[in-house]
Parts: structure tokens; sequence; C-alpha cells
């Protein structure tokens, strides 16, 4: 204990707040390592904790629940993808639309959904390994996701740095140009990516509204998908960094909910602030430290591709 | 003919809107033949060669590779059937290492550590020496034409195609360039050369196609021809020479002196050092292979990008910390390389591009406020003066064709009546023609007493235009020699010599 | 197959036609959407653009049209300028809060004194609140090269924090039972933004928001300032080579559009709405936005485009009374109208060839 805050507890929280944020920016560096921006995450994740919370409390099951929750995100990075890939749509315009959309729609579907509790997602049994003093309850307290979203991001990471489907996809991102030349389908790799990273952030958005909240709130996400967003750029685009900004995002987090519920003197709604006011602090450290170095973001990003002949 | 041809091709017809690019191209290439395509700009060269790698559909005609049909569908398809090909804008990625970028041109490479092995071996047997651990935006573009080179290598090709190799070269570069096609050659592998540079077809080839228009007008044997004849074949009609006669020059009016400028990009060079002066009349030219410091110097010297107070003068005043508008105003003009995008903006109509440049040495703007009229006024006497063929000042840039854009960009320059204008690669990608004018253009302002500023990489451009020529090397400018009397061997050493080529024998 | 084919140049046909045809597409795929929820879809567009203009309590909902339209065209107007250049602001929500928080703090802390000069220093501390807030993300972005998307989104979630705080504490009204929220300033003669042509709905907001849009207008399409703020977002070397600093045109935009929130905000609070509440912010922030492109970022454009939006906002507000339509239903078909307009507006640059196009 350390001024009425656990340390031990607050680490473990630390895992499930930064779970939903881990998940979001890990599917979004895949989509942005293809070369598309797609600033359609909030949308995405909101779109996912609906589609979650509906399927769970219909069937009762979490895990289709989360699976609801993946299809619903990447449903909406396909027609992001559509949009972009083939209507040749301004990226960050359309990745807007569909933030815009995802809050509406999400908020039209969930009406029914108020105050309804979803089935609860239960933590894994460790058994005795739960018991270990300080490690027990960091480690072998959480539920399937938080692990599965672990695995997720060392996939993630080996897959890119590792495999020619990985190197396909890093290349596409470099040199769109380069990649058709040499006969690959840019086209149908971002197609991928881009509905990888949905289906994790649709991920990402159920575990908010079946895990951590638990319940169903119009705009539940509250910046969730665009701290992904930054915490993609403060990884500098690779994958084992972005575990350890979504963590550090999320010990915020968890800190600041510690600290109100230890009744320190300081107003809600300043606490409730630091999340964002901490990333644009952090975005801005890591853009001064990278402003003279080597630029890490896919050289292609944001760019529209258009085989011209 | 038949049986013994490695490719054969006929009737090959492609149409764009507005443009057959190839109408009935037919030719054959046998094995160990090493084949140029020879022909200007917008001949069809390109698409011809996209369509025998698989890029592009043919609408009509057949190609035979081996005595079988061929029908590539894709680029894999084409290097499954052995066909590979080395581009002229790299196919490349800099953020990837050499090794990484050999395993995509590849359709199943080997575990990276036997891939590296490999393209040691490889490279260390055909004289291109590289490390595959590299980073390919850390190489000079001799150095990454390499790696294209053994990427294809990697594959056993039976016909290698190469794009316009040696743009990025320097003479030195060449000729190793040069033996290593030999040798490919004599161990069997066809080469089919595309190229505008009528020297090198010359002493390379066995044969040569000559494309004008889309069509195939002559199939020879170049060493039997005269480069003056190729070139008649080529453009269709008579040469005309440029007239650099009756400049007199006047004193100093332009200097730079130890310049020095941080890198613009990530791979970019930085500007070292670079001190040069220009006298009234005089034409400076400055060559040296792409990326090694043209862009930045263009920038620094335009205005773009400012540099530390008294580095650039202009008639004796400090003008390094002015930006491009107040440059204009003293008289100091500039076309960069890249025309859509840099020096004209594509979606604008040629009007709209007079206000780019235009709106301090002619009165385009009422205080601030656009004089459209004046504006299409001024795009009309561009288009008049200049011969850019376009429908009218309502046109997009991004619809005119190379040479006519680049006509456009160099007249609305020129006819500002600049004191001092730089150029660089004015004639890039540009047909004979065109090019042709554009040089008038810039000696005829330099008779009026401006001085100019030519940066280019084609050397045979820098020969019959410039006065004094100097070498950009990884951001450092030699001193200036007299153009008279240079000769290729002395110029490809100003250059450079062969980059990284030290542990090879040249 | 489909295949697109690049115009020589961009069809000015195309460039008009899409937000039309982006607003007939989204009628009919909004009219599904109605039916999926059991709605009569013909009523329901009725209800939403056609009774509010011509039913029967039409001449209420007029005046109510402009006090809808007057904050998203008075902020799309600044936006549009920003997004034009490629600067992406998209905090234009934060913006708006701080620039009510600050006019409606200079109001409250001279309550009850009556002053004629005191309205306009309220609309001073507005447009000055807005551009500070805006001027976060720009000089972020022109001294650490931070992404301004990023950072003016983060500064929305602060903002309405910040606007939270001081509805429940510096500004709470110390009247107000308990109750959070500040003063109604509507009841504080001095800084009420008054109905100016009584039944027309045209307050002070209104009035810069015409002046808005025909600066606009001279600006993008008459100086060549906006010339070249028109080439830095299409060719940003060629830009630079027309002279464009690009640290000056990021504070340029961030800057103006940041003061036309904080205008809009500070209207809002002293007039349509009157107080600050924690929930004083209706989203006008993001809706300029899709005003902005449904305007095609053209003065006049943005003008006819906020107003149709505020009427999706009037028509959805009673066809959530006499339906029972869902108020987020209105956020979809906003969204969608989006979507549909930047799919369409391919067709301005691209040509559509169906078959045939691959031998």
């Amino acid at each position: 204990m350390m001024g009425g805050i656990d340390i031990i507890v607050l680490i473990a929280t630390l895992m499930a707040a930064s779970t939903p944020v881990l998940l979001a920016a890990t599917g979004e560096l895949v989509a942005e390592k293809s070369g598309v921006l797609n600033l359609g995450v909030e949308g995405m994740m909101i779109m996912g904790a609906v589609g979650g919370f509906a399927v769970a409390t219909a069937t009762g099951s979490p895990v289709l629940g989360f699976a609801a929750g993946a299809v619903a995100g990447a449903l909406l990075a396909l027609l992001f993808a559509v949009l972009t890939q083939i209507f040749l749509s301004n990226q960050v315009a359309t990745g807007l639309a569909l933030t815009l959309f995802g809050l509406g729609l999400s908020a039209l579907i969930g009406k029914g959904y108020e105050g309804v509790r979803p089935p609860p997602t239960a933590k894994l049994e460790f058994g005795p390994l739960a018991d270990i003093p300080v490690l027990g309850p960091i480690l072998f307290s959480h539920d399937w996701v938080v692990y599965a979203s672990l695995v997720l991001v060392a996939l993630t990471w080996a897959v890119l740095k590792y495999t020619r489907a990985g190197l396909i996809l890093r290349a596409v991102g470099e040199s769109h140009d380069a990649a058709h030349a040499l006969g690959y389908r840019v086209v149908a790799v971002r197609f991928a990516a881009l509905a990888y990273g949905g289906a994790l952030a649709g991920m990402g958005g159920a575990y908010l509204s079946l895990v951590r909240v638990p319940q169903w709130t119009e705009g539940m996400t509250a910046g969730a998908g665009w701290i992904a967003l930054a915490i993609v750029v403060f990884a500098s685009w690779r994958a084992e960094r972005v575990l350890i900004g979504a963590y550090l995002f999320g010990g915020i987090t968890a800190l600041q909910l510690q600290l109100q519920a230890a009744g320190y003197a300081i107003p809600v709604h300043l606490l409730s602030m630091a999340p964002y006011v901490i990333t644009i602090i952090v975005l801005v450290i890591l853009s001064a430290a990278h402003r003279h170095g080597v630029a890490a973001a896919p050289a292609a990003l944001g760019r529209s591709f258009h085989a011209s002949n | 003919m038949t049986g013994n041809m490695l490719l054969e091709i006929a009737g090959l017809t492609k149409a764009y809107p507005g443009v057959v690019a190839n109408d009935g191209v037919g030719f054959s290439v046998g094995p160990g033949e090493v084949h140029a395509l020879l022909g200007e700009n917008g001949a069809g060269k390109s698409t011809l060669v996209k369509m025998i790698y698989g890029l592009v559909k043919p609408d009509s005609g057949t190609m035979h590779l081996m005595g079988a049909p061929y029908t590539p569908a894709e680029p894999r398809a084409a290097r499954a059937s052995g066909v590979a090909m080395v581009f002229q804008h790299f196919s490349l990625f800099e953020a990837l290492n050499v090794a990484e970028n050999v395993a995509l041109g590849m359709e199943n490479p080997p575990p990276m550590g036997q891939l590296s092995a490999r393209i040691r071996e490889i490279s260390a047997a055909y004289g291109l020496p590289l490390d595959p651990a590299r980073l390919v935006g850390d190489l000079s573009a001799g150095e990454r034409q390499r790696v294209e080179i053994i990427r294809c290598l990697l594959q056993d090709p039976k016909l290698l195609i190469m794009d316009e190799p040696t743009s990025v070269l320097t003479p030195q570069e060449v000729d190793i360039l040069f033996n290593t096609l030999r040798k490919l050659s004599a161990e069997g592998t066809a080469i089919l050369y595309i190229s505008h540079k009528l020297e090198e077809i010359r002493s390379l080839c066995d044969r040569a196609t000559i494309l004008r228009g889309g069509k195939v007008v002559a199939t020879c044997t170049p060493r039997e021809k005269s480069a003056r004849e190729l070139a008649e074949l080529m453009v269709g009609g008579e040469f005309t020479a440029t007239d650099r006669a009756g400049r007199t020059l006047g004193h100093t009016i332009f200097e730079v002196k130890g310049l020095d400028l941080p890198p613009m990009s990530q791979f970019g060079p930085a500007l070292k050092q670079v001190s040069l002066q220009l006298r009234a009349g005089e034409v400076l030219g400055i060559g040296g292979v792409a990326g090694n410091g043209q862009e930045e110097l263009l920038a620094t010297l335009s205005g773009e990008r400012v540099s530390a107070s008294g580095t650039v003068l202009l008639h004796g005043q400090d003008i390094a910390t002015l930006g491009p508008n107040e440059r204009r105003r003293l008289g100091l003009q500039a076309a960069p390389e890249e025309r859509l995008g840099h020096a004209a903006v594509p979606d604008m109509s040629l009007t709209e591009n007079t206000l780019l440049t235009g709106t301090v040495r002619r009165p385009l703007t009422r205080k601030g406020f656009l004089d459209m009229k004046a504006a299409k006024l001024f795009a009309e006497e561009i288009i008049r003066v200049f011969d850019v063929r376009t429908p009218g000042p309502h046109v997009a840039a991004r619809a005119l064709s190379g040479g006519n854009l680049q006509k456009y960009v160099i007249g609305r320059e020129v006819l500002q009546y600049p004191e001092v204008l730089i150029v660089n690669q004015p004639t890039w990608g540009v047909d004979a023609a065109a090019a042709a004018a554009i040089r008038q253009a810039l000696l005829d302002l330099a008779g009026k007493g401006a001085a100019v500023i030519v940066i280019s990489q084609d050397l045979d451009e820098l020969m019959e235009i410039a006065d004094q020529f100097c070498a950009l090397n990884e951001g450092r400018l030699s001193a200036p020699r007299p153009t008279e009397g240079l000769s290729i061997d002395e110029i490809g050493l100003m250059l450079g010599g062969a980059h990284g080529m030290q542990e090879v024998a040249v | 197959m489909i295949t697109l084919i690049k115009r020589p140049t961009p069809s000015k046909g195309w460039s008009y036609a899409t937000p039309v045809v982006a607003v007939l597409a989204t009628m009919v795929a909004g009219g599904l959407l109605f039916a999926a929820l059991g709605k009569n879809p013909v009523e329901a567009i009725r209800v939403i653009f056609w009774d509010p203009l011509f039913g029967a309590n039409a001449a209420y909902f007029r005046s109510q049209l402009l006090v809808k339209a007057a904050p998203l065209i008075l902020i799309a107007s600044g936006l549009a300028v920003g997004f034009r250049a490629g600067i992406w602001n998209i905090g234009a929500e934060g913006q708006y809060i701080i620039g009510a928080i600050c006019g409606a703090a200079v109001a409250l802390s001279v309550y009850p004194a009556e002053s004629a000069w005191l309205f306009p220093a309220m609309v001073i501390a507005g447009a000055l609140g807005g551009l500070l807030w805006g001027m976060i993300p720009a000089l972020l972005k022109t001294l650490f090269g931070t992404s301004e998307i990023l950072v003016s989104l983060m500064l929305v979630y602060v903002a309405q924090n910040l606007l939270a705080y001081v509805a429940f504490g510096p500004l709470k009204n110390p009247q107000g039972y308990g109750f959070p929220g500040s003063r109604n300033l509507q009841q504080y003669p001095s800084a009420h933004n008054p109905e100016l042509i009584a039944g027309t709905g045209a307050h002070w907001g209104v009035m810069a928001a015409i002046v808005a849009v025909i600066a606009l207008y001279i600006l993008m399409h008459r100086h060549i300032a906006g010339f070249r703020i028109r080439v830095a977002g299409e060719a940003p070397r060629a830009a630079r080579f027309a002279g464009v600093v690009p640290a000056r045109l990021v504070v340029f935009c961030l800057g103006l559009s940041g003061a036309l929130a904080g205008l809009a905000g500070l209207f809002e609070v002293s007039g349509p709405s009157g107080q600050i509440t924690d929930s004083f912010n209706a989203g006008y922030g993001f809706t300029a936005i899709i005003v902005a492109f449904l305007g095609r970022l053209h003065p006049l454009g943005i003008l006819l485009a906020g107003l149709l939006m505020a009427l999706t906002y009037i028509g959805g507000d009673m066809a959530q009374l006499i339906l029972q339509l869902p108020a987020a239903a209105i956020q979809v078909f906003q969204g969608m109208l989006l979507f549909f307009l930047l799919g369409f507006d391919v067709l301005t640059n691209y040509r559509i060839r169906i078959g045939g196009a691959r031998a």
C-alpha cells in the first residue's frame, strides 16, 4: 500500500484495463503496416462492444459474444476497405465517417440493452498458482481474453517479423507501387489487414461491454479507439512496443480510478482528463524524439493506390 | 526463324483511352541474344515490356516463349516461365534490407540465412558486391540496381528485361554492368535491353527493334548503323542541333559559398560545403547520379529550404534566408525535376498553375486578389511561345504528356525573364523534339544575359549546352571544368567512379 | 469486372452532382433502415425532410433551422480551410466547448453588472478561447511534429471533462439549488444573444455564419492566400515551391477553425442554450465535419449542407416525437450520408467502366 494505492491490485487491474486498447492497437498496427490509416478504430470498437453485448446476452455465451464483436468490427473495417481501396476515398475523412457512423449505429442497436447485465466471463482457474504471493494476483487472476490478447500480440509480432506473409504486408505498406510491380495484390493484402484490424478492435470493444464495465452504455468507448491510434504512433509501428504503450496507458487509467476510489481531494472530472492529457504528452515526447531520427511510419501510410495501367 | 527463337511476339496491340500504345508489334529474341528495344519516350516500349512481364494484358496478338504459347496473367507467372525484369523506377523497398528485397522478388525463397549466403555468392561471381543485411534506403542508385539484378539472377532467368538501366549509373558503373550482361549472354541468358541511348546500344546489342508511335519501324543490327541513322529511325525525321553561339559572359551575378544542408528525408543525402559561381550569360551544368543531392541543391537555391546566411548571394546580396517568392522578386527562378506535384499541381488547370510561381514578376494579382484573366493570358502566352500541345489553358496539368508539361513549366519560368534560372532534369522523359526545344530555350535565355544552372543526369545534354561542368557526388560539388575537351572518362571519375566497388578491380 | 479509369481532367459536373446523388442515396438507404426499424419509410422521410419546412408547424421549425444551422456553418467554414490544406482539425467540438466556457466565464465574472461592452467582450473571449485551444495541436505539430488529428481529438475529451468540472464547480449557479450548471445568460440582458429578427431564429451567430461564408469565399476563391492553401492540400511540395511555409499554414488553419468554433460555442451558450451544463455540447463540432465535406469544402456548398444537416436534426426530433424513431437513427443517417458522399466522389476523378476492361 502506498498512499491508499495497492500496487499489486493496481498491476492486476492494469492488465485488464489495458486489454481493450491493446487489442485495438495491435489490429490497427497491422492495418497501418499495410499502408492504410484507419481512423475509424473508435467506431469499430463501439460496434464490437454493442455487437458482442447483443450476441452474448442473446446466447448466454460470452465466447460467442467476443466472436460477434470481432465480426462486427471486421464488417465495419471492410466497409472502410471498400471505400478507400476500391472507391479511393480519402482515408482520413472515411475513418472519421466510420467513427461517426459506428457511434450512431451502436446507439441505435444498443437501445434495448441499457441496464441489462451480460453473462459473466469467468476468470481462468490456475489452482495453487493463483495463491503465489505478488505474482499470483498479478499473473494468474485474469479471464481468458487477457491471455488471448497477449497471445495475439505475440503472434502478430512473429508473423510480421518472421513470415513471408508478414514480409509481403510490410512491403505493401512501404511502397504499393513496387509491390504491385512485383505482382503482389496490394488491394487484397490491404483488405485482409484492415479486416484483421477491425476484428481486433471489435474484440477490444466487446471486452469493454462484456468484462470491463460490464454493461452497455451509449458512447462507452469514450475515446479508447483514438488512444489505440496514439499507441501505434507511440510504439513506432512495432508490435512489442504496442504492448508497452497499452500497459502504460492501462496503468494510468487504473491509477486514476484508484485515486478516485481512494478519495483524494482532486475533482473527479480533472482526474478523468488524465489519460487523455498523458496520451498527448507521450505523443509529444515521442514525436520530438523521432523528429531528427528514423521515421518509423510505413512509407505508403495513408496514400491511395490505383494501378494506373 | 521459328523453332530456335526464345521469345516470339506477333501482332501485339494495346490501346488506352485516347492512345494506341502498341499497334501490331512483332519481333523475336534468340537464346543468349542481347536485343535492344529502341524508341523515344512515348513510343510504347514500357507498355510492350509490361505485357511481356505480365503487368498489362494485350488487347490482341500472340507471344510464344520457347515455342509454347505464353500468356502471363501476372508477374509471378512470367517469373515462373523464366522471364525476369529490372525496372527503370526501381521496384525496391527502402525500409527493408537487401535480403528481404530479394526474397520479395522470388517465388519460393530459401530461408533468410541461406538466401543471404546465395546473395553474397552470386553477387561476387558477377562482380556486383552486395551486403545482404544493409537497408536498401542506404544504398546508392547503382547499388540498388545491383539488388534488382541479383534478384533476377537468383532465379536463373532465360530472358532478362532491363528498362533504361544506365540512366542511374556513372560511366564506370556502366562498363561494369556491360561486362556482367556480356557474361550472362555468353552463358545463354537472353537480354531485352530498353534504351534511347544510341552509343550504348551500338556497343552492347546484337540486334535492335526500333519503335515509333507504338509501331515497329525497323529491325537492324545496330553495329552496322551509325548513331545518326539510328536516331533518325527513332525520331522519324531530321535531327536539329541546338545553337549555342552568340553569347558573351558578363560578371559574376550568382554565388554559393560553403553551403551545408542536413538531409531532407530519412534516406536523403546532406549537402556539404557546396560552392559555385555563375556569370551573366553562362550555363553551368551539374552532373551526377540520381540521389546525390540534386533535389536538395535545387530546393536550397530556389528558396524552398533556407540555409545559413551568407551562403547564397545574388548580385552580392545575401538571399540565403529568403523564401522562394522573395528570391523570384530579385530575379531567381527555378524548375524542379518532379513535374507533377512539385513544379505543377496535377489537378489544377494550366491557368491556375501560372499562379504557382508567376505572381511576383507578372501582374497576375492585384493587392493579393487573383486576376484570373491575366493568369489565363499568361498561360496562353506560354502555350503559344513554347508550343505546348493542349486543347487550352483550362486543361488540368495532369492531362498533359510529360514533354508538353515540361515545356509549360520551363516556359512559365523563362517567360518571367529571370536573371538566374535553375532547372533540374529539364528533359527527363521528354521526346527528342521537345527536348531540343527546351535546350534551345535555355540557351536563348542565357544569350539574353541570364545565368542558367542545369542539373541533369544526361551527360550528353550537359556537354551540349553547358559552358562549365561540375559533378555532384554524395552532396559534394566538384570544382568546375570547362566542358570543351572534357572526356567521358574524366567525367566518370568526377562523378565518383564506381560507387562501392573498391574491393573489385575496375 | 469494374474498372476505374482516371479522367484526364476532374469532372466539374460530377463534383456538383455527387452531393445531390449522395443525399438521394442516403434517403433510399435511410428509408431501408427506417423500414427495418418497423417504420413506414416514406412517412419517416416526409416527417424529417418535408414537414419541418412545409408542414403544419413549419413557421416554428423554420426559425429553428437557422438556430441549428448557424453553429454548423460557422464551424464548417473554419474546418474547410484546414481540410483544403490537408490539416485535419477534428477537435472542433472541444474548441466549441472552450469558446462557450470562456465567453460565459467573462459574463459570469461580472454578473450582474450591465454594460454594452459586455457582449463584445464575451465574443472576443469566446473566439480567443477556441483559438487558443486550437493552438495547442498547432504548436505541438509545428514544434514537435505531433499528429494534429490525435491531439485535437484528445483535447475534445479534455474539454468535455473541463466542461463538467466548471458546470459542477467554478461556474455553478450559486442560486441553483444545488443543480449543476451555470446561471442562465438569457436572463442577463447584457450577456444575452437575442433573436434579432422576431420569428426567424436569427441571432448574432447567424449573422456571424453569413459573414464567415462570404469571407471564406473571398479568401479561398479570390485571393492568392486561398490559392496557396488549396495548393498545400493538393500538392504539398508544390506549395513549398510557391512559397508556403508549412508551419505558418498549420498555425493559421488551426487558429482560424478554433476561433470560429469558439465563436459558435459562445453564441450558443449566450443564446439558444443559455447556460453552461455538463451536457451543453450537442456534437456540432463533429457534425460540422460532415457539413464541410458535404459542401465540398466550398462556401456555398457549406451553406446548403449546413441547412440540410440542421433539417435532419429538426426532422429527427420530430420523427422521435411522432414516430418514436430513436434519436440515434439520425446519427446513423448522417454517417451514411458522409459514406455515400466519399464513395460517389470517385466519379469526379475516375470514370467507371463495367466489363471488358481486362481482355
